[in-house]
């Protein structure tokens, strides 16, 4: 069934009867050309675009909780595509194209909301590490400003531009980047991949990776084995415990990161803002709540709930940048769990074993990349090589010393 | 343990006093080990859900690197020891 | 509905009157109210608009589990949103507005979406708005964004404080009605250090709202005398108006504690609100019941609200919901309503009983319809009448308040915080907490225990075993009988069918019957999904009240046991938290410590402006009359360290002592040049590798004494390298002898630059600086003038001949003017980082901007000092990977624009002349850039691709965040003096 404006308006008068389920629950085949482990966004992008762009007809997603499970539901929904490195920023522009059409392109308002972001600078320094990553986005055809004090002003009043313990000097800004309504994202691709024939199978949980030789031939779940083709891994958050099945160790730590929502307000913070001086983020939902996050706990954890004192620093963090908030509350904290990888970009390759593909390591940056991972990781399932803007996202990058560290922080996992 | 750490030399402190710096199962190759492992060294990590050795620095304590052990699922803290008293132990 | 204050009666203090407003009308209440009581006292009986379809919404609770009536209070930056009425304690002078309404709360336009809600079912905007693209954000989204959200942020600055603290405890109580006072009277008569936390002004819980008997006295009694004795122990701490908010690993509990928000002017010198982290050895939740709402068609019209809330306002503030009351319960909380009632002489308009058969415990002369469910309410604004259905026949029963109950869930919100769930129980027809081991315990109606007797006994049971637990000797004493109480047992009841108006599952966000009912049909029937597609639960009460009934109803689509179904999961924070008080101390200013250097009065008294730098505060320039701009000041302070000499602070370097017999050895493993040969008295620039083979830190070390070596790292790093170090020596080499420790803060440190330097430091020192007795590299102890031990090292990132001498911070500012003054007749200037940065420019030292955490040592040209010999260094073993040494990589290299006239800024892209602006055509960055006052031309540092092989190659600077190009010409990174000569002079 199509939505549109037409369908609301049918509906509405026979009672909201007629509504036809966003996806069947299947029964899981014995063979499949490809399954895709994890039906988080990546998982169901991957599935959607595989069925889709690359017209693979035998694909089914084995999801071991709901659809939507993971990150893609449980993250501060930013989209963006303000890449300084060569190797990152066209795959995460092409991201932002693919946002840009997604909507229509599925059939499902995911609310896309191209709100901006301003990431804030307070010295000198920062100023010119912006300018730098201005400039790589502007050479790569993305849009990108510097905005100085006064222009900032203009912008967004409310930051503390008198009492700043490190002072808003101003922001690199990408008028494009902004926000969208993470649920919808992973019911968009669920829908748009059953209605292309893709077996949606939830609550079905991979136990094990049966392998011959150097190939993989199919899962152990909890509901039986599933022969297959190929084998896809979007795991993220628990990628080195796929891999493990499959004796694949990964250049990855597992983290949890909180993020908040507020009280519901009307419209106050009409972009996103990520402060230079401390760790922070925060736009505003179309509900009306706040949300916002910082760092991670930077303990390895796989528990999806996170630390009192994180939470105290987050906060602080926001108030020092936005002393308005003072009176404002938060209701809800929750946590997801992270694949942080040593150089803080992601992975999308083959592996050692022949037919089995791997996206992961998405640290805290996975949901803007939904779209485009989907598409390039598809891209490498369906024809075996790397889509020409994810070339760089390799796992043997490491080996090689082609590291992709926007933060130049080094190997360790915690600290991008 | 998320919240308090037992230190060997401070006592019960709060999570907020400690720096962590990940995996403390690693061990430094020798001089002469080949540059995988090495790399190995340096990037890989095990992983594992569940009983894990973190390496912990208790920044705004005593200065010293401890190994937690911990369960990275429910967060239960099992032993910290001082990391160069682990070291001797091991050898 | 009319609802009124009854003249006697309560526990409010009518000698106490207190003036507030709503929506600017004045209103009176009485100390010992809520907003809600003083609202409903003054016949307030419509509060709110909801959050979807704007309908008007009264009271519904007494409690914070209230979903309807938020209202904003405060003014300017004391402005607070979506407070909760029931919770609100009335103070003089209060001033609340209602919220989501225009233009006024009786008349707002937003209601028409409750005449489109056909259109507007669940999820029916993931549906639409989706053509033209364009129009979303332009058109949609704005209306959308307006019509939602609740109230409105002041967003300006707080002008009130607030603090936290933490709280150590034997047993956390967590909640003071019955369960809770028993527990913490337990626990303390046993002699356990007891913490009691309850999130109300007085504390009692529900006992406050009831009118058994307990040991012979009124319920308040007996709260007074338990609290009194309570405070007779000195280990016990009773804390009223603090919420538990989350619990935390190692039985750590997150609280909040209104100190101020109940008085109208806070006093300036305590903070408003204090979070506490609690760490208790136990705990016992006793959190008390919510009550259900029942689901019926109208069960959102002003006027309907729950028993329980009804007889707190009528027993507790003297407040009657009503003249005429109707009831409609599956269970026992709506008889105790209606006898309250009653026994104020309070018409009963009939009690409609969802049960075939119901005990015999209605007031006398109630009418009572069994079987009977209500499907319609009628009155809008202002409930005037509802429609009960009993065996098909309709009946409109006319009434100005409706108590509704549909039984009790427990609340286990804090018990599941940690992972676990709830778990479904039969016998209670609720969600009982988990089992968490003995860490924490839940204890009476939290427990799923009904009853005050039983409260009471469970709270004393579960003291007695964590005494015991905790190997104590439990004293016991009796526990008071209670006479009176009703028997709360209720048969489930999720909903009433035959609604002939919406039945609302979710009061705030709006979510009904037919919403769970769509998500179903629509595939969503996941109790996650239908949360997440209808906005179920997702509201500020966090679906207090709705969430089971959203189970048990999902459970009856589904034809299950509303075990199958579950709860969503429940997080942090059990009621929401202000960003005020979490963050505490923390804001503006103090959000981080400052640090000044022991030479800020120094550079203070010289002028100096200021730079924040990380924590520090440097001086930048020290501008002087008639210098129009910055950058005036610094060109003459680059001149004047060239020509005569400078003085700059520069304290804030990283200041690291290293002993011990390895420390040579140590030394020598963690930077990549040798280290291991360095003669006493001789200082050397070393560069420090992460393991990987990138570049970590920069600095001179200079070895004192044959085990002192004297480190200094850059600012920026001061704290990483000392922790790297400590990892370095107690992880990798235990076994070498080596100590360290900072000094970072006991020396001023201060750079003495220019060809006079000598000259001007030699009228300070007593030792001979001759070149021949002080020559480059030299590091050792000299003596002031005077007798003050100094460090002297030569050492220079100006590429003048310069010297850094350091003093014991105390020293610094006396020893900083002394040079200033034997330098004046040489023409000494004080110099800030800004001319600092001009001058490492054009001798081409690297920074951090540099140094960028991508850089290998041969980036940088730094490629000599990585020592092919030793054996094993930081970084060793992975320099020599494939990317690391491609011939392609980004090499530092020098920039001179063709034309003086163009600015070179750092952030500036390369590109080949002729070349199009792409990223494949990128040939690197400028990573600093300055004007060189020496050159008269502006001078950058660039990494480039190949840069070392391109001397003399004309490239374009691009600058497109500027729309900005020009030529300049790639050449060596050293401007001046590449030979070294003043530096040897």
């Amino acid at each position: 069934m199509r939505y549109s404006a037409l369908s609301i308006l049918r509906n509405a008068f026979s009672g909201n009867r007629d509504w036809k389920p966003a996806w069947r629950e299947p029964e899981p085949k014995s063979h499949y050309d490809v399954i895709v482990v994890g039906g988080g966004g990546h998982g169901l992008s991957t599935a959607y675009y595989l069925a889709k762009e690359f017209g693979v007809r035998s694909i089914a997603v084995l999801e071991k909780s709901y659809l939507g499970s993971g990150n893609i539901g449980r993250n501060t929904t930013i989209i963006r595509s303000n890449y300084l490195l060569q190797g990152n920023n066209p795959f995460y522009e092409l991201s932002m194209q693919l946002w840009e059409g997604l909507e229509q392109d599925f059939n499902f308002n995911a609310m896309v909301s191209q709100r901006g972001i301003l990431n804030l600078f307070h010295s000198d320094g920062q100023r010119d590490a912006y300018r730098r990553r201005g400039n790589a986005m502007r050479l790569h055809g993305v849009d990108a400003e510097i905005l100085d004090r006064t222009d900032l002003y203009k912008v967004a009043p409310y930051l503390n531009f008198d009492h700043a313990r490190f002072p808003v000097l101003g922001a690199l800004r990408q008028k494009r980047a902004g926000t969208a309504r993470h649920d919808a994202v992973a019911w968009g691709y669920a829908r748009g991949a059953d209605s292309r024939g893709v077996d949606l199978i939830q609550h079905c949980e991979v136990t094990g990776i049966r392998r011959e030789g150097g190939r993989v031939t199919g899962v152990e779940t909890s509901r039986g084995f599933i022969g297959c083709n190929k084998l896809a891994l979007a795991t993220a958050g628990h990628s080195s415990v796929t891999a493990e099945m499959a004796g694949l160790t990964l250049p990855i730590e597992t983290h949890v990161l909180q993020a908040f929502v507020s009280e519901g307000l009307k419209p106050v913070i009409d972009t996103v803002i990520t402060y230079g001086g401390g760790h922070f983020y925060i736009s505003q939902s179309d509900k009306g709540g706040l949300v916002f996050g910082a760092d991670i706990d930077m303990y390895s954890s796989y528990s999806q709930r996170g630390n009192l004192a994180t939470v105290e620093k987050t906060i602080e963090e926001g108030v020092s940048l936005i002393p308005g908030l003072s009176r404002v509350r938060v209701l809800r904290s929750w946590g997801g769990v992270m694949d942080m990888t040593m150089d803080g970009s992601p992975i999308i390759d083959k592996t050692p074993l022949d037919n089995l593909y791997l996206n992961a390591g998405w640290c805290y940056g996975g949901f803007k990349a939904t779209p485009a991972s989907g598409l390039c990781f598809a891209h490498l399932i369906a024809k075996d090589e790397a889509h020409p803007v994810a070339r760089a996202l390799r796992l043997d990058r490491f080996q090689r010393g082609l590291v992709l560290d926007e933060g130049g922080k080094g190997p360790q996992p915690n600290l991008h | 343990m998320a919240s308090l750490i037992s230190c060997p030399h401070c006592g019960v402190r709060p999570k907020e006093e400690f720096t962590i710096r990940g995996d403390a199962t690693p061990v430094r190759p020798g001089p002469d080990a080949p540059e995988e492992a090495w790399f190995a060294y340096v990037y890989l990590r095990e992983n594992p859900k569940g009983r894990i050795r973190e390496s912990w620095h208790h920044t705004s304590g005593c200065r010293r690197f401890l190994i937690v052990e911990r369960d990275n699922v429910t967060h239960e803290v099992y032993s910290v020891v001082d990391a160069a008293q682990a070291k001797e132990a091991a050898e | 509905m009319s609802a009124y204050r009854l003249t006697t009666g309560g526990l409010v203090d009518r000698s106490a009157g207190l003036a507030f407003t709503f929506d600017g009308r004045p209103m009176r209440g009485f100390a010992g109210d809520t907003l809600a009581s003083a609202l409903l006292a003054n016949n307030e009986v419509l509060v709110g608009r909801s959050f979807k379809y704007h309908r008007p919404r009264g009271i519904l609770t007494a409690g914070s589990a209230e979903p309807n009536a938020l209202v904003t209070i405060g003014t300017g930056g004391r402005r607070e949103p979506n407070t909760r009425a029931t919770v609100a304690e009335l103070f003089n002078g209060l001033d609340a507005i209602s919220q989501n309404r225009w233009p006024s709360l009786k008349h707002d336009i937003g209601a028409v979406n409750g005449l489109l809600s056909p259109f507007l079912g669940a999820g029916f905007y993931y549906k639409t708005f989706m053509w033209p693209a364009a129009f979303w954000e332009k058109v949609y989204e704005p209306i959308i964004r307006r019509a939602a959200g609740l109230g409105k942020a002041s967003m300006q600055p707080d002008p009130d404080r607030y603090e936290k603290a933490w709280a150590h405890c034997d047993l956390l109580v967590i909640g003071a009605g019955a369960a809770g006072l028993m527990a913490a009277l337990t626990a303390a008569r046993s002699g356990l250090r007891v913490i009691l936390a309850d999130e109300g002004f007085r504390m009692g819980g529900a006992l406050l709202s009831e009118t058994a008997k307990i040991g012979g006295q009124a319920p308040a009694d007996f709260v007074a005398s338990v609290l009194e004795e309570l405070k007779s122990f000195p280990d016990v701490t009773l804390m009223p108006r603090t919420t538990v908010f989350g619990w935390y690993d190692d039985n750590v509990f997150g609280a909040v504690e209104k100190v101020q928000k109940h008085v109208a002017e806070p006093s300036p010198d305590r903070p408003v609100e204090r979070v506490w982290r609690i760490i208790a050895k136990r705990a016992i939740m006793a959190t008390g019941a919510e009550e259900r709402p029942l689901v019926f068609g109208g069960n959102d019209t002003p006027g309907v609200m729950m028993a329980s809330a009804m007889r707190t306002y009528l027993n507790r503030y003297a407040v009657a919901a009503g003249r005429k009351v109707a009831v409609f319960t599956n269970g026992g909380s709506g008889y105790a309503t209606a006898q309250a009632f009653a026994s104020n002489g309070i018409e009963i308009a009939a009690i409609i009983d969802s049960r075939a058969v119901v005990p015999d415990v209605a007031p006398k002369g109630a009418r009572i319809i069994h079987n009977g469910g209500i499907v319609a309410t009628k009155g809008g604004n202002r409930l005037s009448g509802v429609v009960v259905e009993r065996s098909g026949f309709e009946e409109v029963i006319e009434c100005d308040a409706l108590a509704m109950s549909g039984g009790w869930s427990p609340v286990v919100h804090l018990a599941c915080q940690r992972g676990r769930k709830p778990v479904w129980s039969d016998e209670h027809q609720a969600f009982l907490a988990p089992e968490n081991g003995d860490l924490l315990t839940p204890a009476g109606a939290a427990a799923g225990l009904s009853g005050l007797g039983d409260a009471l006994k469970d709270g004393q049971e579960k003291a007695l075993a964590i005494l015991r637990g905790l190997g104590k000797r439990p004293k016991l004493r009796d526990l008071p009988e209670v006479e009176g109480e009703y028997d709360p047992a209720f048969a489930p009841l999720w909903y009433v069918p035959g609604a002939q108006q919406k039945a609302f599952v979710d009061f705030q966000n709006d979510v009904h019957v037919a919403d769970l009912g769509l998500a179903k049909r629509e595939a969503y029937g996941f109790v996650e999904h239908a949360k997440r597609y209808t906005t179920g639960g997702m509201a500020t009460d966090q679906g207090k009240l709705g969430n089971v009934n959203m189970a048990g109803i999902l459970a009856g689509m589904k034809g299950v046991s509303p075990a199958e179904i579950g709860t969503t999961t429940f997080r942090p924070f059990y009621t929401p938290v202000s960003f005020g008080a979490m963050a505490g101390t923390s804001r503006d200013k103090e959000s981080r410590p400052t640090r000044y250097s022991p030479l800020h009065n120094w550079a203070k008294k010289n002028g100096a402006t200021f730079v924040e730098a990380g924590l520090w505060y440097r001086s930048a320039w020290f501008p002087r009359a008639g210098e129009a701009t910055w950058r005036d000041s610094v060109d003459r302070e680059v001149l004047n360290v060239r020509a005569n000499a400078g003085l700059c602070d520069v304290s804030t370097l990283g200041k690291i002592e290293i002993f011990g017999a390895d420390a040579a050895e140590f030394l020598n493993r963690v930077y990549s040049n040798a280290f291991l040969k360095l003669p006493v008295g001789r200082a050397r620039y070393g560069l420090m590798l992460r393991e990987d083979g990138i570049v970590f830190d920069d600095g001179t070390t200079s070895r004192l004494a044959e085990n002192h070596y004297f480190m200094t790292t850059t600012t920026g790093h001061a704290a990483e390298v000392m922790t790297h170090l400590e990892h370095c020596a107690q992880t990798l080499w235990p076994n070498l002898d080596v100590r360290f420790v900072s000094s970072s803060d006991q020396w001023a440190q201060m750079a003495l630059a220019g060809p006079k330097s000598r000259t001007i430091l030699q009228e300070l020192v007593e030792d001979d600086l001759s070149n021949e007795a002080f020559p480059f590299l030299s590091a050792r102890e000299v003596m002031l003038k005077g007798g003050l031990k100094a460090r002297l090292f030569r050492i220079s990132f100006s590429g003048e001949l310069a010297y850094e001498l350091a003093v014991p911070a105390g020293y610094g500012e006396a020893v900083a003017d002394a040079l200033m003054e034997a330098g004046a007749p040489h023409g000494i200037c004080a110099y800030g980082v800004e001319a600092l940065a001009v001058l490492r420019i054009e001798k081409g030292h690297v920074t951090h901007n540099e140094l960028d955490g991508r850089t290998t040592p041969d980036d940088v040209g730094l490629g000599k000092m990585v020592s092919g010999t030793k054996p094993d260094f930081i970084g060793k073993h992975l320099a020599g990977r494939f990317g690391l040494t491609a011939a392609d990589r980004l090499q530092l290299v020098g920039l001179k624009p063709v034309d003086v006239a163009n600015t070179i800024r750092a952030g500036s892209h390369i590109l080949k002349e002729g070349a199009k602006p792409s990223l494949t055509n990128d040939q690197g960055h400028v990573s600093s850039a300055c004007y060189s006052p020496g050159l008269q031309s502006p001078i950058a540092l660039a990494l480039i691709k190949s840069g070392r092989e391109r001397h003399g190659e004309k490239v374009i600077v691009w600058d497109g965040l500027r729309n900005e190009e020009f030529p300049a010409v790639i050449c060596s990174p050293v401007f001046i003096d590449p030979e070294n000569g003043r530096l040897h002079q």
